[in-house]
């Protein structure tokens, strides 16, 4: 199966600014395998030393969580489209929240 | 929280009010009652920065009768860049007193309070009690869990919105049986994979379009009118200039809003969100400006390294100080004698912290962080050089 993943511009800087990646696999785990290895950097952000997915990460298959199919087991489909979707805050960085958070 | 307060009474609307407001009126989705309800609302306003200036001046200009906002920091020159609330002659001035100051001039007739103070776990149930709904304009993760707990535990719909770089999301959080922060992201990143100062910045319109969009939803919430984005994130990149969203759902087992919650009173946030705190000894020396001025000048100057990124460099830099900015230093130790004492400086001391940290990890004897960073060493040594 062919599968689209859209990166979103806070991961940008990991995938050589490119928006999105098409891939060949049969499952949402295959397909961000995939990606990690093109893109080796995006992996930290992505999975953990187990390889599972991180908390502050989503997945998106077709604009539903991965989490409510199976995960990275949920099986893809002719028509797949992937979306990661990262927790973000704001734009001022670390040094803002150390010095300011409650 | 209800929205349909038709039963309750509405306050009335004076003729001059009538006036300002005819062009709601005249719409048929809100009406006469809409512009009632928004009179008889109740928001508070977390963050008077980049999200919070559209927030604040649509919600005055629309007639939300009630505003409260909150923030504890002062204006700074490098805020005009997004922060269309303020000017020149405010930089230096308390945000939530001078976008209050600016609300009343927009709109006298509105109660607006500002809260000169950080949301805090002490304060936030206090606080919030006295409104209807919030609207999470904040810039760090622990106000934002902070915010969602809050406001579930209170039972008040949070309006979220959060921006990074080009890239925006919103969404309606705890309404009618609704998904929580935590639903979609059970944890925050680990402050080690949260972009640092020279990864974050934001375009400085991004916040204007997210900001509406929050200010649009409150809007609705309170009037009850269309559909809100309850139950769907959006999501806005500006370099693509993409809207899409995708579906986010309540989760049973959220240890806070879901059937058997695990946490039912307000944490510490910065520890839940791995940032330590900051009475924990340092495993490395600090070194205060003037001290560092009094070293350099003397016989065995300290190598002084600045790990910040070219740009800043351009803005203002310390003399005698070797560049290099945080990501590379790794690459350069050996270069270095692990015996001589080393002072690390960024813009106000976090970064440099962690280059300390390195330094001693790998047999550095004496690394010093520069406390306050440049920043410090222009108030208390240098004022000719420029801040930001």
């Amino acid at each position: 199966m062919q599968a689209t993943i859209k990166i979103p511009s806070p991961l940008r800087r990991f995938s050589d600014n490119q928006p999105q990646l098409s891939v060949q696999a049969t499952t949402v785990g295959e397909a961000l395998e995939q990606l990690c290895n093109h893109y080796p950097e995006l992996r930290l952000q992505l999975l953990d030393e187990k390889g599972e997915m991180r908390n502050f990460v989503n997945i998106y298959l077709n604009r539903e969580d991965i989490r409510s199919h199976q995960g990275l087991a949920t099986s893809l489909s002719e028509t797949s489209e992937l979306r990661i979707v990262p927790a973000i805050a704001g734009g001022s960085g670390i040094e803002l929240c150390l010095k300011r958070s409650p | 929280m209800k929205t349909n307060v038709g039963q309750i009474e509405l306050p009335p609307l004076s003729a001059e009010e009538m006036g300002r407001y005819s062009r709601h009126i005249m719409l048929p989705e809100l009406g006469k009652s809409g512009q009632q309800k928004l009179k008889q609302a109740r928001m508070l306003l977390v963050g008077a920065g980049g999200l919070g200036s559209p927030l604040c001046l649509y919600l005055a200009a629309a007639g939300v009768g009630t505003l409260g906002v909150i923030d504890p920091d002062t204006v700074e020159d490098s805020n005009l860049q997004r922060q269309i609330l303020f000017g020149i002659s405010d930089i230096g001035a308390s945000k939530s007193e001078r976008a209050v100051l600016r609300m009343r001039d927009l709109n006298p007739h509105l109660d607006i309070t500002p809260y000169r103070e950080t949301l805090s776990a002490e304060n936030a149930l206090s606080i919030i009690r006295d409104y209807d709904l919030v609207i999470d304009g904040t810039d760090n993760f622990p106000t934002r869990y902070l915010v969602n707990d809050a406001c579930v535990m209170l039972g008040k719909p949070n309006i979220y919105g959060s921006i990074f770089r080009f890239e925006g999301q919103a969404t309606l959080f705890n309404y009618e049986d609704g998904p929580c922060y935590r639903c979609l992201y059970p944890q925050p990143p680990p402050p080690g994979l949260v972009p640092s100062c020279a990864e974050g910045g934001v375009l400085g319109v991004l916040p204007a379009l997210i900001g509406s969009i929050q200010a649009t939803e409150a809007i609705k919430v309170v009037t009850g009118i269309g559909s809100t984005l309850k139950g769907r994130l959006l999501l806005y990149d500006a370099l693509q200039m993409q809207f899409d969203e995708v579906s986010i759902r309540r989760d049973s087992h959220c240890c806070v809003c879901g059937d058997h919650p695990t946490q039912t009173q307000l944490v510490n946030y910065q520890q839940f969100c791995g940032i330590p705190a900051s009475m924990e000894p340092l495993p490395f020396g600090e070194i205060t400006p003037q001290e560092l001025q009094q070293r350099m000048e003397g016989d065995k100057p300290p190598l002084l390294l600045d790990v910040r990124e070219p740009f800043e460099v351009e803005i203002c830099r310390i003399p005698g100080a070797l560049h290099l900015p945080m990501q590379q230093v790794s690459a350069h130790l050996e270069e270095w004698d692990r015996k001589q004492e080393v002072v690390v400086h960024c813009k106000s001391g976090a970064r440099s912290a962690k280059v300390c940290a390195l330094l001693l990890e790998q047999g550095f004897h004496r690394p010093l962080n520069l406390k306050g960073g440049i920043l410090a060493w222009i108030d208390s040594v240098d004022p000719s050089l420029h801040r930001y």
